[in-house]
């Protein structure tokens, strides 16, 4: 087997190792619940009968193993159970909340990775190209406050800005199915741009760390003595080298994405999955918050595993075993 | 011959570095670290470089391509390259002159082919970007300087990725890649340093062949005198930034003027009469065979003797096991099987079994001595700590045993409030000798103490050891990969190759005919003091060198 | 062999033999965004240490008016149960920064002597333990906290201890690798050779090399730390009323934005102040420490 699949295969099996652990983790938070658990949730109906009657329906009363295996294959085929806060009046399914939020998250995701990916990158490579020039103190020095800043900070100060005494967007974002795309963007651009700075910042510092530290490599300065007009040097000695470096860079902060959009939900009320795990929180809903970071904990691995599989495949070193 | 070259070249200034002053950058601060140089280069003629860390040889070779590394800057001088002041030339101008009238050679061949692309494509780069060459032609002149370097299968050499050839050809192929454009002069900053020395000879051999051949003038810059005297016309000779004397190679090295030059010349001239007086051993190796893991055998049945208060060298190359033998002695890697055994008692394989008077009785000396001390102790504490752990020295009778260690190493007590960053390299290896002095030990491993000091400071630690040895009859187990060493230490010799012992005896027997062929190439290969020896050493020997 | 190296890793070992001499020495030359983060740094903490001796009210004084404007009595207004924001601000301080501070000198306690015994020890515990911190790290920390704060409640305690535990996974990986860096040094060998203990080696030989990386990494996680806690106050899972908190009172005040009053973002504005100032700071003091300048 090339030296390249057997690497991308082992990086595979040990996502779905991590995978697998994690979702044990995220189990067992069912089984460490306090025992005055049930009587919390069931509020005023909490008699010993009802308690008991809880207790055997999330399943307290078998062996943990069973439970688990019973529980993630139900989770493989997209079940996670029934939300407990639905309990007392009628009954939903976790899929059935958490399915048209995924799709506003994703969107809202997607949306500010679209913009903030290619602008840290450039940025990024600029302030390393031009360092210690005044273009790269300034964006030094701003972007060093903005990470800096809390999300809500940032999100409060956009708002109070553009929506309050500008009036240009809405402080709101409170999203349909039925909308348009236009309609969606126009109420998405807050909370979009609120994660677009402070994603940017952080990719852009990390950019220009990496490709800094790539520009002091030996074999660019042979390139630079040997003569290769400076453009070419970035384009074919620099940029095949980047690679690894820059996907690590983008998959980490992508991943700090999914935490930025837990905060920003919550400020601009966008109904996404960041909010319905924040309230499930609150409302100590275990499926929910099961399922909500089960699907963060799975995003996350993932694009890991795609940053781990990218540094791979475009190591020279692995592409052309001795 | 070198006349003829000139004159076929036509003759003439090709470099002429006027006054050059360059500063370098360190904590914020701007330092002089080339200080007024002078230096005129004929077309066709070689110059070699040479000094010790910090002498600013490197710098100079870069200035004369009118470059400065980051965090240095030319300050003063001027750089005539045929005629054209470099500082005057815009970037693209400067561009223009660099890969295709001046090249470069760098120490480093591992770090400086990129990664990414095949070696092929990077040697014929700078002819295609400059436009003097077209594709075919320069791969057809790649291949042949391949062939005249000595590269296996000249024509799909290129296919290849740099990390899969080995570092001796790499360093040939970044000679070539300096070559193809035809440049007038090359500038190699230490190209045999990082090698082998029986690797170092052929590929010494191949870029004195190949400038000959291309007619190109060379820098040559190196730290090793006698390196330098193999493949130089005439050698400057540099000390902190300053010129102390130049000349033609055979002035040098024959009739140098300058004290300096006058101890350069003389390193590797210690010489010990060895004693390998019968007597039982010491230490005993017994056939010992290690590996790391499993499967990688580094020592294979492995036996020498040390008598007390003599020296053994154990001599090899890198890969030949002998740091391996020392971590086995140690404790740190338990053999496979076999036994070390000391003053006739078997010592535990494993460092957690061994008493704390066994440790004691053992003690050892580093390569680097930057990392052998920790930088975060002082002097007081490096060599107190010893005392103290298997002593119980304290208090006052602690600082007089510090005060007494410090001046056998011929070090004065003014240095016992010192970090090691307030000390020079060889300062730093005397400290360390002190740490392990400190523990009154009966044997100490020294694992090459001094190659990683510049000869003269190696010299100095050479002498400390000998005459330690004759001041406390101590025993020293002496790693090293260089037979002047061993020639100026050792009672007792142990070649070792590929893990086996190959030789082993009293140092005369060892150092004379008839050879293996292994030990012949080794003799061999260590460059002499002596204009014309590559070529006659070229000649004689039996076996090709084993790591290119 | 070397020959001549850049200056490179001169800081790293700098001599110390006039520690304050030197340290004072550096202030004076420390850049203006320095200075500006020490003076926050230190002004937050006397807020901070003499909170009830500065704030005009109790820290849950009730009497005032809901939603006053600024002003009068209470200069920076009141809160939505009418508590004067200035008192609340003050106390804010003291108890944000004092969580905060607590969890961070946790997270390095675990983190720290964990990272350096796995990098001394190497073998089965170093596995063990670098696989479980993969495992925790393969959750996004704010969305473990979240889960594991919906499972035990959100009291201080459990805060402080969630937290501690997420970031001392990050502090493990560093302090790991820094440590893995020193323990391959020859002086660590030699120490080892002698017959020296493990916690000789821990505390004597590796603990003053790893210092300077893990001053700057404990400003970093601070930084994290006070920020994550913050954004779970604010989230309404954090920090529980009526302990004055940043982070709750953005909550609790948000609506005020909606109007054109900017009284939410003062306790936002707080938080930022802080982080700002400790990460200039620290990025002056890697900038001091680590000798990796840019032009190197």
């Amino acid at each position: 087997m090339h030296p390249i699949v057997r690497t991308v295969f082992q990086r595979l099996a040990l996502s779905f190792v991590t995978l697998f652990i994690v979702s044990i983790v995220i189990f067992s938070a069912v089984t460490m619940l306090p025992g005055d658990f049930a009587k919390s949730i069931l509020g005023q109906a909490a008699t010993p009968d009802t308690v008991k009657a809880f207790q055997k329906e999330i399943g307290l009363d078998k062996p943990p193993v069973t439970r688990y295996i019973e529980w993630i294959q139900r989770v493989a085929v997209g079940n996670f159970g029934e939300s407990f806060a639905s309990r007392v009046g009628y009954r939903r399914a976790v899929a059935d909340i958490i399915g048209p939020r995924l799709k506003n998250t994703l969107f809202l995701a997607v949306l500010t990775a679209l913009i903030a990916v290619p602008l840290a990158l450039l940025l990024g490579v600029l302030a390393a190209l031009y360092r210690n020039s005044w273009f790269d103190r300034t964006v030094n020095a701003l972007t060093l406050t903005t990470i800096s800043f809390p999300e809500f900070f940032v999100a409060y100060m956009l708002m109070l800005f553009f929506a309050v005494n500008w009036h240009i967007l809405p402080s709101l974002s409170n999203v349909t199915p039925e909308m348009e795309l236009g309609e969606r963007l126009y109420r998405c651009a807050l909370p979009s741009l609120t994660l677009t700075l402070v994603i940017v910042a952080h990719m852009m510092r990390m950019t220009r760390a990496a490709i800094i530290n790539l520009m002091a490599s030996p074999f660019i300065e042979m390139a630079r003595l040997k003569g290769i007009p400076p453009m070419k040097v970035i384009t074919k000695h620099a940029l095949p080298n980047a690679w690894a470096p820059i996907v690590n860079v983008i998959a980490f902060n992508l991943a700090y994405l999914i935490v930025g959009v837990v905060i920003v939900e919550k400020v601009f009320v966008y109904p996404g999955v960041g909010q319905l795990m924040v309230d499930g929180v609150t409302s100590r809903d275990i499926p929910v918050v099961q399922a909500c970071a089960l699907i963060f904990a799975a995003t996350y691995i993932l694009l890991n595993l795609i940053a781990d599989i990218i540094s791979i495949t475009t190591n020279p070193r692995i592409l052309h075993p001795r | 011959m070198s006349t003829d070259r000139a004159q076929a070249n036509g003759g003439g200034l090709l470099l002429d570095i006027r006054g050059l002053k360059i500063e370098g950058q360190s904590d914020d601060v701007w330092n002089e670290i080339v200080k007024g140089v002078d230096l005129q280069l004929e077309r066709g003629k070689v110059m070699g470089l040479i000094g010790e860390s910090g002498a600013g040889k490197s710098t100079i070779g870069l200035a004369a391509m009118g470059f400065a590394r980051p965090g240095c800057r030319i300050t003063g001088g001027q750089i005539f390259f045929d005629g054209i002041d470099l500082q005057t030339l815009s970037d693209e101008e400067q561009r223009q002159i660099r890969g295709r009238r001046v090249a470069y050679v760098a120490q480093s061949a591992a770090a400086a082919f990129n990664p990414a692309h095949r070696l092929i494509d990077q040697i014929i780069e700078s002819p295609l970007t400059h436009g003097i060459m077209s594709k075919a032609d320069a791969t057809a002149r790649a291949i042949h300087l391949f062939k005249k370097l000595g590269l296996p299968n000249p024509d799909t050499f290129g296919q290849r990725y740099p990390h899969q050839v080995s570092g001796g050809q790499l360093q040939r192929a970044m000679t070539v890649m300096a070559l193809v454009p035809s440049p007038d002069l090359v500038v190699f900053d230490e190209p045999t340093t990082a090698l082998d020395v029986t690797t170092q000879i052929d590929v010494l051999a191949a870029i004195k062949d190949a400038i000959r051949d291309e007619g190109a003038a060379a820098l040559y810059i190196t730290h090793d005198l006698a390196v330098v005297a193999q493949v130089s016309d005439e050698i400057m000779v540099l000390r902190h930034g300053k010129m102390i004397e130049l000349g033609t190679a055979d002035q040098i090295i024959n009739r140098p003027e300058e004290d300096y030059t006058k101890r350069l010349v003389s390193i590797r001239q210690i010489r010990k009469n060895g004693e390998a007086l019968p007597h039982a051993a010491l230490l005993a190796v017994d056939n010992v065979t290690a590996a790391y893991g499993n499967l990688l055998t580094v020592l294979s049945n492995v036996s020498v003797q040390l008598p007390p208060g003599q020296t053994l060298a154990v001599v090899g190359e890198s890969g030949s096991g002998k740091s391996t033998m020392a971590r086995v002695i140690t404790g740190l890697l338990p053999p496979k099987s076999g036994a070390i055994r000391f003053d006739g008692e078997a010592l535990p394989a494993k460092l957690s079994d061994r008493t704390k008077e066994q440790l004691r009785v053992l003690q050892m000396i580093y390569q680097s001595p930057d990392v052998a001390v920790n930088p975060r102790h002082r002097v007081r504490e490096i060599i107190g700590r010893p005392l103290e752990f298997y002593f119980g020295l304290s208090g006052r009778e602690k600082e007089k045993r510090i005060a007494e260690l410090l001046d056998q190493i011929e070090m004065g007590e003014q240095y016992i409030e010192r970090y090691p960053g307030e000390l020079s390299g060889g300062q730093k290896q005397r400290v360390c000798i002190a740490r392990a002095l400190a523990a009154e030990p009966r044997l100490i491993i020294c694992d090459e103490p001094t190659s990683a000091l510049d000869p003269l400071v190696a010299d100095g630690i050479l002498k400390l050891l000998l005459k330690l040895q004759a001041e406390t009859k101590i025993s020293y187990l002496f790693i090293t990969h260089d037979i002047a060493t061993v020639r100026a230490i050792a009672d007792m010799v142990c070649v070792l190759y590929k893990g086996k012992v190959v030789r082993f005896g009293p140092k005369q027997e060892v150092l004379s005919p008839p050879f293996d062929d292994y030990t012949d190439l080794l003799l061999k290969s260590v460059p002499e003091m002596q204009i014309g020896w590559l070529e006659g050493v070229l000649k004689t020997r039996r076996m090709a060198s084993a790591g290119n | 062999m070397t020959t001549e190296a850049p200056p490179l890793a001169r800081n790293a070992v700098s001599p110390r033999k006039t520690r304050l001499g030197s340290a004072l020495n550096e202030f004076g030359k420390a850049p203006v965004t320095a200075w500006f983060g020490i003076i926050v740094i230190l002004a937050y903490l006397f807020v901070a240490v003499f909170a009830p001796w500065i704030a005009p009210f109790r820290e849950s004084d009730t009497s005032g008016p809901p939603y006053a404007p600024w002003g009068g009595d209470y200069l920076l207004g009141t809160d939505q149960l009418g508590r004067d924001m200035l008192t609340r601000l003050i106390y804010g301080a003291r108890n944000t920064i004092g969580i905060a501070l607590v969890t961070t000198l946790l997270s390095f306690t675990v983190g720290g002597v964990l990272g350096i015994l796995t990098a001394v020890r190497g073998g089965w515990i170093d596995q063990l333990a670098s696989r479980f911190v993969d495992v925790l790290m393969a959750i996004p920390s704010l969305i473990f906290a979240l889960m594991l704060l919906s499972v035990f409640g959100s009291t201080i305690l459990n805060i402080i201890i969630i937290i501690a535990i997420l970031d001392a996974t990050r502090v493990f990986r560093l302090a790991r690798a820094v440590a893995m860096n020193v323990a391959v040094m020859d002086y660590v060998e030699a120490a080892r050779l002698r017959g020296e203990g493990l916690a000789w080696i821990m505390r004597r030989e590796i603990l003053p090399n790893v210092m300077p990386p893990l001053v700057a990494e404990f400003g970093l996680r601070f930084c994290f730390v006070f920020l994550t806690i913050s954004a779970l106050s604010f989230l309404g899972v954090g920090i529980q009323p009526p302990t004055a908190d940043w982070g709750s009172m953005v909550r609790e005040n948000s609506t005020l934005i909606t109007y054109g009053n900017i009284t939410p973002l003062l306790p936002a504005g707080a938080i930022a102040l802080l982080t700002v100032g400790v990460n200039f700071v620290v990025d002056w003091f890697l900038h001091k420490t680590s000798g990796l300048r840019d032009e190197h």
